[in-house]
């Protein structure tokens, strides 16, 4: 009886074992079935790619089709290329005159219409309206605004007796003038970020704080700075990341020059593939922008992380 | 006598009042429980005496001195939110150093005050946490905390117990009444639960409709309701409200008639009755009485029983009403459906006019 039992037992067992992973699968494939939109679509538009563009950055490739595997000898060239250098550099100069800029602007501004004020209300449309122009009439804006012939700040000094500032022909100029005219550009998305945050402080802890005796300055620091730490985080990284991307500015307004002094790695990738058409050597400087981003990122995200745990 | 005193004060939201000619005194060391439904304005008087929101017209005197021209932090008060609003990025002990750094007291002695008081609070393993590694009740101790590290002249809660469940909530409650009796200072509660403010007060302000209508003790406000609100807002199950019609009394008290024709000779005086108006009668569920049918009294159908233990609740129809609640004993045997009888007991009757004033305290 005993010798026919056990037979029995570990048969429902094994059933039930069954039953749990045809469950456990059933489950796996509706949930395969609901991500597999994301799934096709991240593939297609981003490990392909960036799968693609490495093996690319390993080849001496051009656009019409002639392809050779080198290894990496296209990141040789990049590291001795002092073209590649300066584009480096600038964008490195480019993403410190912009993202802390970026960031302290669209914090105060955030502060100051932080309120349920009609002028408020038109003030954030106002700052927010420059983010939705293109690039095109951005850079005419401010080229407008710059050219030392005839354009507004040239006027302004003319007025003063003062001599014109060529900013988009002079070397050490031309990149801080890019930058403005990014920040004039950019400053909506950080602004809101900030706006949102601010208002999701509860009123009570600024109620506490009053009843806690303490003034504005100290508010601000000890308890709304505080308070919106992880936004101002968010808004240094993303800012991180879009300002290495610099293109469209340096493009129009300066072509990168004068002598590569406002080259971004961007434009520089750019040239070299569809002006030189040096495709696997444009793959390579992408990949290597890639790599400085993620860096960036990471290390400000782990420093955020750091102060915090401290 | 005064730790904090108001005097007519006002206060509008756009074209909404919301505090309607407030006069009040409290004394030094005194516990006043403001007592009213949601939307009375006992949040706003609150946050008016904290300065947290400006007066439209009258005073705020604390210890002697005009405050309502002061900012918060100036008054010498302290609250607790009922969300606690705990600084959630600092630890509890900067939490409670947080204000006393503000105003300039030294190290040490914020050290020697925080010590004290989370000894007093039995939350010295806490000092460490921050807020979100803490439960409900520790927190609110931790808003406490804070408070009292100040050493404030008023100190003042906001609904602090709604958020906690209801053993720890009649903890803290004795812990807060115990907290009061050592301190010893202005202590003044915000609540709609009419159980804290009977439990914790020494007196009790019940406001309705952004007005006070009573001060009292916790006893004078049972007992002596001076309003028909008060005397159906304090008390479970409520004060049991019938329509009277006064008949003739050859006596001093006024004898009134129930719908249903049932006489109750109250005690009231004839001379505090107003000649013309109509009247009603208060009863609370304690002030009558179950009996047989056959034992006299009024004749009533039982509508709904609530066994709740010690005690049960017979809700009846009588006198035109069809839930007057009366308290019977744990052994009841009152039945769904049938007729039973009600003594009332007349001396504990209470007479509204129809303005809903007490007049037996009218006197």
């Amino acid at each position: 009886m005993e010798a026919l039992e056990i037979p029995a037992v570990q048969n429902e067992a094994r059933l039930a074992a069954r039953g749990a992973w045809s469950a456990s699968a059933s489950e796996a494939r509706s949930g395969l079935f609901f991500v597999a939109p994301y799934l096709v679509a991240f593939v297609i538009l981003l490990a392909y790619p960036l799968c693609s563009g490495i093996w690319l950055s390993l080849h001496k490739a051009d656009l019409f089709g002639g392809s050779e595997f080198i290894g990496l000898e296209n990141y040789a060239r990049l590291f001795r290329d002092d073209v590649f250098d300066k584009a480096v550099w600038n964008t490195c100069y480019f993403v410190l005159l912009t993202v802390p800029a970026l960031t302290a602007l669209g914090l105060g501004l955030a502060l100051a219409l932080n309120n349920s004020s009609r002028w408020s209300t038109v003030l954030r449309g106002l700052f927010f309206s420059s983010s939705v122009l293109s690039v095109t009439i951005v850079t005419l804006i401010w080229r407008m605004v710059l050219i030392p012939d005839g354009g507004l700040v040239a006027n302004l000094l003319a007025d003063l007796g003062l001599p014109p500032i060529p900013f988009l022909s002079d070397a050490k100029l031309a990149m801080p003038a890019v930058a403005i005219t990014t920040i004039w550009w950019c400053i909506g998305l950080p602004m809101m970020l900030f706006l949102a945050a601010l208002q999701q402080v509860p009123k009570e802890l600024y109620e506490a704080a009053a009843l806690d005796n303490a003034g504005r300055w100290r508010t601000l620091v000890s308890i709304t700075l505080p308070s919106i730490r992880r936004t101002a985080l968010v808004v240094v990284v993303i800012e991180i990341i879009l300002q290495f991307q610099l293109f469209g500015q340096a493009q129009i307004m300066t072509l990168g020059g004068p002598d590569n002094a406002s080259l971004p790695i961007v434009l520089f990738i750019y040239q070299v593939g569809f002006q030189r058409w040096d495709i696997g050597y444009a793959a390579a400087a992408s990949e290597v922008l890639f790599c400085i981003i993620l860096l960036a990122a990471m290390a400000q995200f782990f420093a955020a992380r750091g102060r915090e745990r401290t | 006598m005064s730790g904090l005193a108001l005097r007519r004060v006002s206060k509008r939201f756009g074209d909404v009042r919301v505090l309607d000619d407030i006069s009040l005194e409290m004394g030094a060391d005194e516990f006043v429980v403001v007592l009213g439904p949601s939307g009375c304005g006992k949040s706003t008087l609150l946050r008016v005496i904290a300065g947290l929101e400006t007066i439209d017209s009258g005073e705020i005197e604390i210890d002697g001195k005009r405050v309502d021209h002061l900012p918060p932090g100036k008054r010498g008060v302290a609250m607790v939110f009922q969300s606690y609003a705990l600084y959630p990025h600092m630890t509890v002990f900067e939490n409670m150093a947080f204000g006393l750094g503000n105003v300039g007291v030294p190290r040490a002695e914020i050290e020697r005050r925080i010590t004290d008081a989370a000894r007093m609070l039995e939350m010295e393993h806490l000092l460490r946490r921050k807020p979100a590694e803490l439960s409900g009740g520790q927190r609110q101790r931790v808003a406490i905390g804070r408070a009292i590290v100040k050493d404030p002249k008023v100190s003042m809660f906001d609904e602090p117990l709604s958020n906690l469940d209801a053993a720890l909530r009649s903890r803290t409650r004795q812990e807060i009444a115990a907290l009061h009796r050592r301190i010893r200072t202005t202590m003044i509660f915000v609540t709609h639960d009419q159980t804290e403010a009977m439990t914790l007060a020494d007196r009790i302000v019940v406001m309705n409709q952004q007005r006070i209508e009573q001060v009292g003790t916790p006893l004078e406000i049972y007992a002596a309701p001076a309003t028909k609100f008060v005397a159906t807002f304090v008390g479970s199950p409520a004060m049991n409200i019938l329509s009277a019609n006064p008949i003739a009394s050859d006596g001093a008290h006024q004898r009134v008639a129930l719908a249903d024709g049932a006489v109750v000779e109250t005690a009231v005086p004839v001379s505090a009755v107003p000649a013309q108006g109509a009247l009603q009668i208060g009863l609370r569920p304690e002030a009558m009485r179950l009996c047989a049918v056959e034992d006299g009294g009024a004749k009533a159908q039982v509508a709904f029983v609530e066994f709740l233990g010690d005690k049960t609740l017979v809700y009846l129809s009588f006198a035109g009403n069809d839930r007057v609640a009366i308290l019977d004993g744990a052994s009841s045997r009152a039945r769904v459906g049938e007729t039973v009888g009600v003594q009332i007991d007349g001396r504990a009757a209470h007479l509204f006019d129809a303005e809903g004033h007490n007049l037996q305290r009218a006197v």
